[in-house]
């Protein structure tokens, strides 16, 4: 079924005319009650009540992951009054971390996005959902247990780990759909095997999972060992968590809910907008939001855009999955890892050099793995083995705290990671097949 | 005496050992003992060679992460209790060994120990004390 069907299913041209009415009110909303939005709407040139159509959106200027970070907590708010009822804070380790609100309405808009996805992805009123995203200041939880509930489903919150009682879960109360991460979908397959658990008869038949890269061979493994639909959900709690696009059951690209997140697609390096169906960066303005309405967010996501109406019925444009990032972030079980992160801590260990490579990988049936290659320079080594051994060890703990995710460290000879025109190539991603 | 003991950082793959062994051999450089100590990722070569100036110089110009430590070498009789006589020494005098291995040949009736100590100062004043025979320097590079 399609949940908004009056939205979902509108013609361009409606479509376009509430967007237009969405963006004029948006502005003038943000100008007269963000100061720093105020200052950059002015140093941009532009007029609040020049913008009269979505088409005007190209003469706003970006947000930037920067942005939020110089100005946290409250700065990018356009209501930071007790009208914000619920916060959320990613974790940040180098420099502050993002935070986002949401007020009663937009927690309401949450609510309504992501019943739209799991609607989406074949899920109904009545189902029972199991949601085992981690629930806390991570946004996945939370945003699946909205939806479910504007829904009408059964909602079983188990949050991540646990994988015993998961299955048993299952087993008992025969949810329809799952949500969860892909690797760990795949993790609990092997478990069940160990418990003596068909997963090929398990009870879950539609998943939907997100938080990390996955790829159709993925997709392919998932569907055959389970025996369900597995679909992608994306989002980022910048705009709202999960439910900004979603696969429909024809997995054709996810549908982006532009009604409310109007995407941009951009070459990165001129900020022009690229011909329909090129991949460049994925860029969002929140129409409706009220506490932290992000005009022109840079994603740092690269995906291509589709606008040719959809099997499913829904006209809404499809993105493709990930493609890739301006940067050099990875994610890796949800968690999100620069690599600038490990040089950092690198260099606040007395006698290393930040030469260092991260290899992440996933064997088959396992959870994301992170290796890091530190070399070994002249002043940190020792003849004996043991200072080396408590040495990869101080590392090892250090980069865990600071990344919140375990990794194996691995001391490597000097000059033995590649480097590529001088540049050392920093990560090395087995994961993308 | 003390004598300087040449250590490489080996990572765990095919043919590194080979790597400095024949850099070793191609300098005219001739090893006289030696050990690795192994973990599951890397090892640690220690070696005492003839020429170790000449060793260290060589290593580092390609690209080896190598050091120099202090040890001492002391002969040990080659007869039952030989070992346990000097481990007898240190035990008494709470001289704490970190490692030690055997030279690849001896030069004569007696075995040749490579001895690495917590603190080798102390532990070179206390042999020299009891007159326990420890090999020079010139020794090992006219071996």
């Amino acid at each position: 079924m399609i949940w908004k069907k009056e939205i979902e299913c509108m013609q361009p041209a409606e479509l376009k005319k509430l967007q237009s009415d969405y963006l004029k009110k948006l502005i003038p909303y943000i100008y007269n009650n963000c100061p720093v939005y105020k200052k950059k709407i002015d140093d941009a040139g532009v007029k609040p009540d020049g913008i009269r159509s979505i088409d005007d959106i190209k003469r706003l200027p970006f947000t930037t992951k920067i942005d939020m970070r110089d100005n946290y907590p409250y700065g990018l708010f356009s209501n930071k009054g007790k009208d914000v009822v619920e916060i959320h804070i990613s974790s940040g380790t180098t420099g502050n971390p993002t935070l986002v609100g949401y007020t009663r309405y937009d927690v309401s808009l949450w609510s309504e996005v992501m019943a739209r996805s799991i609607c989406c992805a074949g899920g109904e009123p009545g189902d029972t959902i199991q949601i085992a995203y981690g629930y806390g200041l991570f946004t996945g939880g939370l945003g699946f247990h909205y939806g479910a509930l504007e829904l009408g489903m059964r909602i079983i919150p188990t949050s991540a780990g646990q994988t015993a009682r998961q299955l048993k879960i299952m087993q008992d109360f025969k949810p329809k759909v799952i949500a969860c991460t892909p690797s760990y979908v795949l993790y609990m397959a092997e478990e069940a095997k160990a418990m003596g658990i068909d997963p090929a008869k398990g009870n879950w038949k539609i998943g939907i999972f997100g938080a990390e890269p996955w790829s159709e061979s993925m997709r392919k493994e998932i569907e055959q060992v389970w025996n369900m639909s597995a679909t992608d959900v994306y989002g980022l709690s910048e705009i709202i968590g999960p439910g900004v696009a979603q696969e429909c059951t024809h997995k054709d690209g996810l549908h982006i809910y532009s009604d409310v997140f109007y995407p941009e697609i951009i070459d990165p390096k001129t900020d022009q907008e690229v011909e329909a169906g090129e991949a460049g960066e994925l860029v969002i303005t929140t129409l409706t939001k009220q506490a932290v309405p992000l005009i022109r967010y840079r994603t740092r996501d690269i995906v291509s855009i589709a606008f040719d109406k959809c099997k499913c019925g829904r006209t809404s444009p499809r993105i493709s999955k990930i493609k890739g990032r301006t940067d050099d972030m990875i994610i890796v079980r949800g968690i999100n890892v620069f690599p600038s992160q490990i040089e950092h801590v690198l260099l606040g260990i007395k006698g290393t050099q930040p030469h260092y490579q991260i290899i992440v990988d996933r064997k088959a049936h396992q959870l994301d793995e992170v290796e890091v290659l530190v070399e070994v320079e002249e002043k940190i080594f020792s003849d004996e083995v043991k200072k080396l051994n408590e040495l990869s060890q101080k590392i090892k703990k250090e980069i865990e705290a600071a990344l919140s995710i375990g990794v194996k460290v691995t001391l490597v000879e000097p000059k033995t990671i590649q480097r590529s025109e001088g540049k050392a190539k920093r990560i090395i991603d087995k994961r993308i097949m | 005496m003390k004598l300087t003991q040449i250590s490489v950082f080996l990572e765990n793959r095919k043919g590194r050992l080979y790597d400095v062994c024949s850099l070793l051999g191609k300098t005219g450089i001739n090893i006289r003992a030696l050990t690795i100590a192994e973990t599951e990722s890397f090892g640690v070569l220690r070696i005492v060679v003839d020429k170790s100036d000449l060793a260290i110089q060589t290593l580092r110009k390609n690209n080896f992460v190598a050091n120099l430590t202090d040890v001492v070498a002391i002969e040990v009789g080659d007869k039952p209790g030989g070992l346990a006589e000097i481990l007898r020494v240190f035990a008494d005098n709470d001289v704490n060994v970190e490692y030690m291995y055997g030279f690849v040949e001896k030069f004569s009736d007696n075995a040749l120990l490579v001895f690495r100590f917590e603190d080798t100062d102390r532990a070179a004043k206390i042999l020299a004390d009891k007159g326990v025979k420890v090999v020079t320097r010139r020794e090992i590079e006219g071996l």
